[in-house]
C-alpha cells in the first residue's frame, strides 16, 4: 500500500513541473511584467530606474533563468507579492482557503449521496415513469448554469420569501460563537452549496444510472440470481459494490471542474474563497495572485486525485497493493 | 440440408436511412432536434426579426413583457429590446459554442491520436500535458487566459477552446488504444498500408461516433462558458449575449426579475436540446443499447 | 436408461417468444424433454438455435417482459415451475436447480472472494451457522480438486485461473446436492485439457449425487464424451431427440447428419513429401518476451515469455500447423511471422529475404508476399469500408490500378464463393463464415506467396467452419498455397495440415507430420493433449452412411 502511494505520488511530479512552467509562461504572456505593474503604482518613473529595478527583479536575465527561479520559489510556496493586497501571495490564499474547502466539501458530498442515491434508483426501474422523471430532472440539472440558478434562488428564497442570507460567510454584525456560529454558517452556505452541487449532482445521476444498468446485465449477476438471491441482495452486494467504481473515478475527475465552478458561485454569494479572489484578480489585474490560485489549486486537485486513487484501490479487489 | 453459408442476407436500406429511422425512435432526441433548430432559427433571423443594433435603445426602460407590441417581450433598465438581444445571443451561443467545440475536438484528435496510436513515451509525454491541463480548473484558467488576451469574442472562443480539449483528448486516446490492437487494423498494417492511413483512414472513421456524441456535450459546455463569462462582465461588450443579460438583470432582479429570467431559459433550453441530442445520436449510433 | 424411474424435470411443448422485430416469433417452439435423475441430457444446437434459452426458461431468468414463455409446462419433481411466484422461484435456485454458465472469467463477482460467493448459495438456503458454513464450503473446494483450498477460499476471482473459476462455479453449483443441474456450455471457453477434466469432474460428482444434468452444448465430440441422451435443436424446433448412443452413430435427420458430418474426423491426411519442395517461409531462432510493464494502477507484470527459440520451415504447397493451448504462444507466433509484432531475436525468411532486418520502407513491400486471415470475423473487417474497397486495399496500397483493382477484387469474390453482389456492401451485412471469406479474398487479392490463417474457423458454428475450412482446402490445392495455420482445435489441424508443430509455454515440444504425430505422439503434452480430444474414440458415421 506503501509502495503504491508512493509510486503515485512520484507520477503527480512531472505534472506539478508542467504546471509550474504553464504559469510562468502564462505570465510571461501577459502584457507588462511585475516592474512595469510597480512603476504604474509609483506613477512612472525614468528608464534608467526602469532598468535597475529589471535586474533587481531578474528580469535582465535569459528566459530559462527566471524560470529555473521562479520555479524554485514556487517549490517552497513563495508565489510573490500581491500588488492588490499589498501582501505575499501565499498568505492571501491561506485566508480564502478554508471557505472554498468548506463549500467544495459540502457541494460535492451532497451531488455525490443523492446523485449516486437518484442514479441507482432509476436504473432499478428503468425506462419506467420514475426514471423519466429522475432522468429528465438530470438533465435539467444539467442544462442550468449555476449562476442562473443562483439569481432564481436569491429571488424565491431572499427576496420574495426572506428565508436565506443573500451572500456572505456569515452574518457580519452577528458575532455568533460556537453552535450558533456554525448554524450561521450553514444558513450563509446552503444556497450557494445547491447551485454548485446540482450540474455534479446530474453527472453522477446519469453516471450511475448507465453504471447500474450495465452491471446488471453482467453475467455474475445473474449467477447470483441463479443461486437465489433476492433484488435487495442483488442490489447491494453485487450490482452497486461493482457500479460504484465509476462513480469514484468521476470524483477526482471532476474535483476541478468544481473548484472552477467555485468561481461564479463565490462571486454572486460574496463568499470570501479562492474563487471570488480569481476573479477579482483578473478584474484587478493580480496576475502573482492569479497563478497563485492556479498554482495552489492543481496542488489540491492532485491531492484529493491521489486520495480517489488510494479510494479506488482499497475499493476495487482487482488492483494489487502489492 | 444446412443452408449454405454462402447466400447473401437482404440487403440493407442506406445508413443514413437506418440511422434516421433509429433516430426517430427516441422521442426525447427528437424533442432535442426541435429545440435545436428553433435555436438555430433564432440565430439566422436575428437580424430579419428586429434590425439593428440589438444594444440600442428601443424604448422605455424596464417594459414587462407581453405589454409592449414593438418589445413584445420588454426591455431591460437601458430599455434595450430583450427579444432582439435574445435572437442575437442565439447567434453568439452557437457561434462560441460551434468553434470553441471544433477547436478543442480537433486538438483532442491530434493528442488523443498519436497518445493512443503510437503508446510508449509519445503517451507518456501528451498525457501529462494533458493531465496538467486537466488538474487546473478549466474556469480559473479561462478567467486567466481571458485575463491576458483580452474580451474580443475571437479569443474568448479560442480560450474556451483551450481549456476544453482535454477530454476529447481521453476519449480519442482510449478509442485509439482499443482500436489499434484490432485484427482489421492489423490486417490493413499487413497490406503494407503507412502509419498515416492507419491513424486517419482506418481507425479514426471508427472512433469518431463517441466523439461526435461528445461533441454535443463539448458545445453544451462551451456554451455555459461563454455565458458564464459573459455573467461575469468578462465577455466581449460589443456583442448581445446571454450570460451578459443576465448579469446585468441581476442588478434589477427585486424588481424585473424577467430580465434574468428569460434568457435564463434560452440557455437552459439550448444546453438541454444539445443534451437531448447528443443521447438520441449515441442511441442511433450503439443500437445495442436499445431498450 | 432409467426409464422406470421417475423424472426430475419435464418439459412439454414449451415455446418462448420472442420479442417484435426479431428474426422469428418464437426461439423455441415446441420443446420436448425428459431428465431422470442420474441422466446427462445434452441438448446440441448451432447459435441460434434456442439452446441458452431454455435453460433460462428452466430457471425462469428469461429477460422478461421481452423474452418469455408463451405456453407448454415445465414441472420439476411434480411442482409447475411456470405456476411458481418469484419467492417460491427463489427457493429453487442455487438450491434444487442450480446453474453453471459458460463463461468463468465473469460469470463470478469480481469484487468477492470465492468464499464469500459460495459462502452465499449456503447462507441462503442452507440454514446454518457461519462455521459449519465455511467447513461445507472448504469441503466442497476439496471434492472439486481445487489445490490448497483454504487459499482459493480467501482468493478473488482474478487470482485464479479459468479452469479453477470453472471448479468454483460447479462447488458452488453442486453445493446443496441439487436434483438437477442446469450447464450452459461450461467448458466452450477452456482449454480442452482442462475442457476434458471438468467434464469428467461434472459427470463423476453428478454420479456420486445421482443428479439430473441438462448439458448445453454445441460441440458434438463433447456430447459423444458426456451424454446419456441427446436432443438436437434448430432454429428453436426439436429436430431430433434419442439415446446418444443412437443419435451419434445411427442419426435419422438429414440436420443432424449434416451437423455430424461437418466434425472434423480425426484421420490426418497421408504424409505429402514435402520437405522436397522449395522453402517459401523459414524462421530461426524466434523469440519474444513481453516486458515487464508498471502500469498506472495494475503494478508490475512480470516478464512473460510468449515465444522461445522457435525455428521451422514452411514448403511451397504445404500447410503446417501450429498447434497449442492458450498461453502457448501460438498466436505471437502469426503475429511474428508476419512482422505485426516485432520479435527480439531470429528471422523470418520470406523466399530468402529476411522480414525482420528490412526498413520501414522495404516492409511494406515484402508484406504482399506474407497475408494472414485473421480469427475474429466481427473483428478483422473495417466496419466503415465496403467490401470491393477492403478487398482491393492491398493492390491499390501496392500501386495497382485502383478501377482494375476492384475489378479483380469482385472476382476474388466469386473464387470465394460470394456472389458479386456483395461487392458494395458493408461487413455488418454478411454472417460470420462470410466475413471469413471476405477476408480470405482479401488475401488472396496480393497474390502472397505465404498465407497466415491464426484460427480463422474457431469462431464460427460447425457446419459453417466445415464449409469454410473445405474452401480453404480446395483454394490451397487450385493455387498451391502455402499456409501456416495456427490453431488449437487438433480436430481441425487433423483436417488440414500436412505437418504440425506443437507448442507449449512458448516452446516446441513436438514437430512431425501429422499422421506420425497423431498416431504415435512423443511427448508427454502432445500425448495429453490428443487423449483430451472430447469423444476421440468416436468416429462421426458418415462415410458409412454418406449422409453429406
Amino acid at each position: 500500500m506503501l509502495i503504491y502511494a508512493l509510486r503515485r505520488l512520484l507520477q503527480a511530479i512531472p505534472v506539478i513541473i508542467l504546471i509550474m512552467i504553464g504559469t510562468f509562461l502564462l505570465l510571461k504572456l501577459t502584457p507588462g511584467d511585475t516592474v512595469d505593474a510597480l512603476v504604474g503604482d509609483m506613477g512612472g518613473a525614468d528608464a534608467d530606474f526602469i532598468a535597475r529595478m529589471r535586474a533587481e527583479y531578474g528580469l535582465d536575465q535569459p528566459v530559462w533563468v527566471q524560470l529555473w527561479r521562479y520555479m524554485v520559489k514556487l517549490a517552497t510556496f513563495d508565489m510573490g507579492q500581491s500588488f492588490v493586497y499589498e501582501q505575499p501571495v501565499a498568505t492571501v490564499l491561506m485566508d480564502r482557503l478554508g471557505t472554498t474547502l468548506l463549500l467544495m466539501a459540502t457541494s460535492l458530498s451532497l451531488a455525490f449521496s443523492i446523485g449516486i442515491t437518484l442514479g441507482a434508483f432509476a436504473a432499478r426501474r428503468a425506462y419506467s415513469l420514475t426514471d423519466n422523471l429522475i432522468s429528465t430532472l438530470g438533465l435539467v440539472f444539467y442544462a442550468t448554469p449555476s449562476f442562473f440558478l443562483s439569481l432564481m434562488m436569491m429571488l424565491l428564497f431572499s427576496v420574495k420569501l426572506g428565508w436565506l442570507p443573500v451572500g456572505g460567510i456569515k452574518t457580519i454584525a452577528g458575532f455568533y460563537t460556537g453552535w450558533d456560529h456554525v448554524v450561521d454558517v450553514a444558513r450563509h452556505l446552503i444556497m450557494p452549496t445547491a447551485a454548485l452541487s446540482l450540474i455534479y449532482l446530474s453527472f453522477y445521476l446519469r453516471l450511475m444510472r448507465s453504471s447500474v444498468i450495465q452491471v446488471a446485465d453482467q453475467d455474475f449477476v445473474r449467477t447470483a440470481r441463479a443461486k437465489g438471491a433476492g433484488e435487495t441482495r442483488l442490489m447491494v452486494h453485487h450490482i452497486m459494490r461493482n457500479a460504484l467504481l465509476p462513480a469514484v473515478t468521476l470524483f477526482g475527475l471532476q474535483f476541478s471542474t468544481l473548484l472552477g465552478g467555485s468561481v461564479v458561485v463565490e462571486t454572486i454569494f460574496t463568499l470570501p474563497g479562492l474563487g471570488q479572489l480569481a476573479y477579482q484578480s483578473v478584474i484587478q489585474r493580480d496576475m502573482n495572485t492569479l497563478m497563485g490560485i492556479i498554482f495552489l489549486c492543481s496542488i489540491i486537485v492532485i491531492l484529493v486525485n491521489f486520495l480517489t486513487d488510494l479510494l479506488y484501490a482499497r475499493l476495487d479487489s482487482r488492483i494489487e497493493l502489492s | 440440408m444446412t443452408v449454405l453459408d454462402t447466400d447473401l442476407r437482404p440487403a440493407e436500406p442506406p445508413r443514413y436511412v437506418v440511422f434516421w429511422q433509429r433516430y426517430r425512435r427516441n422521442r426525447a432526441a427528437l424533442l432535442g432536434l426541435g429545440l435545436f433548430a428553433i435555436v438555430v432559427l433564432m440565430a439566422l433571423t436575428a437580424g430579419l426579426v428586429d434590425p439593428g443594433d440589438p444594444l440600442r435603445r428601443a424604448g422605455l426602460p424596464l417594459l414587462a413583457p407581453f405589454v409592449d407590441a414593438a418589445n413584445p417581450l420588454g426591455t431591460d433598465q437601458l430599455g434595450r429590446s430583450i427579444l432582439s438581444q435574445l435572437f442575437y445571443g442565439a447567434r453568439i451561443s452557437l457561434l462560441v459554442g460551434v468553434v470553441a467545440t471544433l477547436v478543442s475536438i480537433i486538438i483532442g484528435i491530434v493528442i488523443g491520436a498519436l497518445a493512443g496510436y503510437f503508446g510508449g513515451w509519445v503517451d507518456d509525454l501528451l498525457m501529462r500535458i494533458t493531465e496538467a491541463f486537466q488538474t487546473i480548473p478549466n474556469f480559473v484558467l479561462l478567467l486567466t487566459l481571458v485575463a491576458i488576451l483580452g474580451s474580443k469574442i475571437e479569443w474568448i472562443t479560442l480560450a474556451i477552446g483551450i481549456v476544453s480539449w482535454t477530454a476529447p483528448a481521453r476519449m480519442v486516446r482510449a478509442e485509439f488504444m482499443s482500436l489499434r490492437n484490432r485484427e482489421f487494423v492489423d490486417a490493413a498494417r499487413n497490406l503494407g498500408v503507412s502509419n498515416t492511413s492507419l491513424i486517419f483512414r482506418e481507425i479514426l472513421p471508427n472512433a469518431l461516433p463517441p466523439i461526435i456524441v461528445y461533441a454535443s456535450v463539448i458545445m453544451a459546455l462551451s456554451i455555459l462558458l461563454e455565458s458564464a463569462l459573459a455573467f461575469l462582465g468578462l465577455g466581449d461588450p460589443n456583442y448581445a449575449s446571454w450570460g451578459n443579460m443576465i448579469g446585468q438583470g441581476r442588478a434589477v432582479l427585486r424588481t424585473a426579475w424577467y430580465c434574468s429570467a428569460i434568457p435564463g431559459i434560452a440557455i437552459v433550453l439550448t444546453v438541454l436540446s444539445f443534451s437531448l441530442l447528443g443521447e438520441g445520436l449515441n442511441d442511433a449510433m450503439n443500437p445495442r443499447q436499445k431498450q | 436408461m432409467t426409464a422406470d424411474t421417475a423424472p426430475i424435470l419435464t418439459v412439454r411443448d414449451l415455446r418462448i417468444a420472442l420479442p417484435e422485430g426479431a428474426d422469428r416469433p418464437f426461439a423455441l417452439q415446441g420443446l420436448d424433454l425428459t431428465v431422470h435423475p442420474g441422466e446427462i441430457v445434452c441438448m446440441v444446437g448451432e447459435s441460434g438455435s434456442g439452446k441458452s434459452l431454455s435453460a433460462g426458461a428452466i430457471m425462469r431468468l428469461l429477460p422478461e417482459p421481452h423474452v418469455h414463455v408463451a405456453g407448454g409446462k415445465i414441472i420439476f419433481e411434480g411442482e409447475d415451475l411456470l405456476a411458481k411466484t418469484e419467492a417460491e422461484m427463489r427457493k429453487v435456485r442455487g438450491n434444487r436447480i442450480s446453474m453453471i454458465f459458460q463463461e468463468p472469467m465473469t460469470a463470478l463477482n469480481p469484487q468477492k472472494t470465492v468464499g464469500w460467493q459460495i459462502d452465499e448459495v449456503l447462507k441462503l438456503h442452507m440454514g446454518a451457522k457461519r462455521k459449519e458454513r465455511q467447513a461445507h464450503a472448504l469441503e466442497m473446494l476439496k471434492r472439486v480438486h481445487i489445490p490448497d483450498p483454504e487459499s482459493a477460499y480467501n482468493a478473488y476471482p482474478h487470482q485464479i485461473s479459468g479452469g479453477q473459476r470453472q471448479r468454483v462455479m460447479i462447488a458452488m453449483a453442486l453445493s446443496l446436492s441439487p436434483k438437477l443441474v442446469i450447464a450452459d456450455e461450461p467448458t466452450t471457453a477452456l482449454d480442452v485439457t482442462t475442457q476434458l477434466q471438468i467434464l469428467k469432474l461434472i459427470r463423476d460428482l453428478q454420479k456420486e449425487d445421482g443428479a439430473g444434468v441438462l448439458f448445453i452444448t454445441h460441440d458434438f465430440g463433447v456430447v459423444a464424451e458426456i451424454a446419456d441422451h441427446v436432443i438436437v435443436l434448430r432454429q428453436g424446433e426439436v429436430v431430433e431427440q434419442g439415446p446418444a448412443d443412437q443419435v451419434l452413430n445411427d442419426p435419422k435427420h438429414p440436420y443432424t447428419q449434416a451437423l455430424i458430418a461437418s466434425v472434423p474426423d480425426l484421420l490426418p491426411p497421408p504424409p505429402k513429401p514435402v520437405t522436397t519442395l522449395p522453402v517459401v517461409l523459414k524462421g530461426t531462432g524466434l523469440r519474444k518476451t513481453f516486458a515487464a510493464r508498471g502500469g498506472l494502477l495494475t503494478g508490475k507484470r512480470k516478464a512473460v515469455v510468449a515465444v522461445k527459440d522457435l525455428s521451422f520451415e514452411l514448403h511451397q504447397g504445404e500447410t503446417l500447423g501450429v498447434v497449442g493451448e492458450s498461453g502457448s504462444g501460438k498466436t505471437t507466433v502469426s503475429r511474428l511471422v508476419t512482422r505485426l509484432l516485432d520479435a527480439d531475436a531470429g528471422a523470418v525468411e520470406v523466399d530468402g529475404t529476411d522480414l525482420l532486418a528490412c526498413t520501414p520502407r522495404e516492409l511494406r513491400g515484402m508484406r504482399k508476399h506474407i497475408q494472414m486471415v485473421f480469427q475474429d470475423p466481427m473483428a478483422s473487417l473495417n466496419p466503415r469500408k465496403r467490401v470491393v474497397d477492403i478487398i482491393a486495399q492491398g493492390p491499390i496500397v501496392h500501386g495497382e490500378d485502383p478501377d482494375k483493382a476492384r475489378a479483380r477484387a469482385r472476382d476474388l469474390l466469386e473464387l470465394v464463393e460470394l456472389s458479386p453482389a456483395a461487392a458494395n456492401r458493408f461487413p455488418h451485412e454478411f454472417s460470420g463464415g462470410q466475413r471469413q471469406r471476405i477476408g480470405i479474398a482479401r488475401a488472396l487479392a496480393m497474390e502472397p506467396k505465404v498465407i497466415v490463417a491464426d484460427e480463422p474457423v474457431s469462431a464460427l458454428d460447425v457446419s459453417v467452419q466445415a464449409q469454410v475450412l473445405k474452401l480453404l482446402a480446395d483454394l490451397r490445392d487450385r493455387m498451391n498455397l502455402s499456409l501456416l495455420f495456427v490453431t488449437h482445435d487438433l480436430r481441425v489441424a487433423a483436417q488440414l495440415c500436412d505437418r504440425i508443430i506443437v507448442m507449449q509455454k512458448g516452446e516446441v515440444v513436438e514437430a512431425g507430420f501429422t499422421a506420425e504425430v497423431f498416431a504415435n505422439p512423443q511427448h508427454p503434452y502432445t500425448q495429453n493433449l490428443l487423449a483430451s480430444i472430447p469423444g476421440r474414440t468416436w468416429t462421426p458415421p458418415y462415410r458409412k452412411t454418406d449422409a453429406a
